[in-house]
């Protein structure tokens, strides 16, 4: 019978995970503020003009609002707090 | 919204995050470099993961009531033991492959015995933290302890004189193993008195395969990266599009002893006497050539347009390259690295026409941040400067075969280590 070798996990620690609630969702759209947030990958800007469009041709009781980001990949507070300031909705796009 | 390539990899990360339940919608990729009409078309087409119409996705993902799931998110332990189940040789193999731990080639089982005898090769105590590390800037960061990397040094082969080195490279917190669609890889550059203690190649073959330490250090710094750090595993933690062979190992010493100039970490501040490692992140382009008396101005200027703009070059010089440099007037690497700077001219509309330059380097163009704001206002066939001179990394390397150099990305951000800080 071969020799059995006892040996340590490679592995680093990871953080705990708490769970987090979604945000309360709207009963309709119509004559809200949707939030459409430019990532800032190459061509993102030209993706979120369509969907900017869509909502125009065909939900045009939605008040579409565009922003984005300062820096790709930065959290930047001054637009989450824009936002929550007057925002009901925000879709994000597109990561790659 | 995300291309459905990154469905598994927004999955992960939602559920790191306790919320698996994360309202997403997919289309296809890629979005780079579509028209306005294939845009479109990705809009009032399917959700390419889910199905069904995508923008039905999108108002029901904003207006679909919340269920208990939704509410309470998830929240779990990760943790595991800190030894697996006794197993055999053979067994333990299949298994450290199959959790995707190694590199698919042979590992050095890490016993605890081998690990005790790894440990020996620093001071510091076995449950200190060394760092944390993340693959990318939008996953959790993992914590890990010097044992840790001590078992990750064990299965890349290493000897415990090599601890100190890799141990500096792991407390970096810049990973071997980046997921960027890139495929990067780090780039590590050794210097002062522990190149010689531990018997590292600064010569020829200086870059591989023909030395235990620079092969095992490089082996190491990247296992560990992997295991450390929550995992390299393509489509969730890795999205190298075509992968990296530097990721393998890349680990060299500087040939400081037959260097024109300074040695690199002297020039960044540190005393000759300390010994430090420069991590550089990049591996995307390597270029080969040699310093010719006519023509060294135009092979240089030819070699920096085929650099891609995002990461500067390592431009490493065998001694006889780097000689032959300064008998044409660069007596000092900082007068190198200027011309090479100055001489790094693309026009603006090649400049400008990059997936990377486009997503980071453009909003501090916006910023009126400088350079960039200037290039960004340049006339499309006007010449613009690549790289700044903090951008180009020059240094010494190789065994004086030939006067050859080496042109390869990589990006110093404010990563030279201490090692004598982990012995």
């Amino acid at each position: 019978m071969a020799e059995k070798l006892t040996v340590h996990d490679p592995r680093g620690y990871p953080p705990q995970v708490t769970g987090k609630p979604l945000a309360p969702r709207l009963q309709s759209l119509e004559d809200r503020t949707l939030y459409l947030v430019d990532c800032l990958f190459d061509n993102s800007e030209a993706f979120v003009d369509q969907l900017h469009a869509w909502f125009a041709e065909h939900m045009p009781g939605v008040n579409i609002k565009r922003i984005a980001p300062r820096e790709s990949w930065v959290d930047d507070p001054e637009m989450c707090a824009a936002i929550q300031a007057d925002g009901d909705a925000a879709v994000l796009a597109v990561g790659l | 919204m995300h291309t459905h390539v990154f469905a598994r990899l927004a999955r992960s990360v939602a559920r790191a995050n306790g919320m698996p339940t994360t309202r997403q919608a997919f289309v296809p990729q890629p979005v780079v470099g579509r028209s306005e009409a294939e845009l479109r078309a990705y809009v009032d087409g399917e959700d390419a993961v889910n199905g069904g119409p995508f923008m039905q996705r999108v108002i029901e993902g904003l207006t679909n009531p919340l269920d208990d799931e939704d509410l309470a998110g998830l929240s779990f332990d990760r943790s595991a033991p800190a030894l697996l189940e006794p197993d055999t040789e053979e067994t333990l193999q299949r298994l450290f492959v199959e959790e995707r731990w190694t590199d698919f080639l042979p590992v050095v089982l890490p016993t605890e015995e081998r690990v005790e005898a790894m440990l020996a090769g620093t001071s510091h105590a076995r449950d200190e933290v060394v760092g944390r590390m993340r693959p990318t800037a939008f996953r959790e960061f993992w914590e890990f302890t010097v044992e840790k990397v001590a078992v990750n040094a064990v299965m890349a082969g290493a000897r415990p004189e090599y601890l100190p080195v890799i141990l500096a490279a792991m407390a970096s917190g810049m990973t071997a193993r980046s997921s960027s669609t890139t495929s990067f890889a780090t780039i590590a550059m050794v210097n002062g008195p522990i190149r010689n203690e531990i018997a590292m190649n600064s010569g020829t073959g200086a870059f591989g395969p023909y030395n235990h330490a620079n092969a095992t250090i490089g082996r190491a710094y990247s296992m560990a990266s992997q295991n450390l750090q929550g995992g390299s595993v393509p489509g969730e933690t890795y999205m190298g599009s075509q992968g990296n062979s530097y990721a393998y190992s890349a680990a060299f010493a500087e040939n400081e002893e037959r260097s024109p100039w300074t040695p690199f970490h002297v020039q960044h501040g540190f005393e000759p006497t300390d010994s430090t490692v420069s991590l550089f992140l990049g591996g995307w382009y390597t270029q080969f050539g040699t310093i010719r008396d006519d023509t060294w101005q135009e092979r240089f200027r030819g070699a920096l347009r085929a650099c891609d703009p995002f990461i500067g070059p390592i431009v490493a010089l065998d001694p006889i390259a780097a000689n032959k440099l300064v008998d044409f007037g660069f007596d000092t690497r900082e007068k190198l690295v200027d011309w090479l700077a100055e001489n790094s001219l693309l026009p603006a509309r090649e400049y400008w026409d990059n997936q990377w330059m486009q997503t980071l380097v453009r909003p501090w163009a916006v910023l009126g941040q400088e350079p960039y704001a200037t290039h960004l206002k340049a006339e499309p066939d006007e010449a613009v400067q690549m790289f700044r001179p903090q951008d180009i990394n020059v240094v010494v390397v190789g065994g004086e075969t030939g006067g050859t150099y080496k042109m390869l990305a990589g990006s110093l951000r404010d990563s030279i280590v201490r090692i004598d800080d982990w012995r």
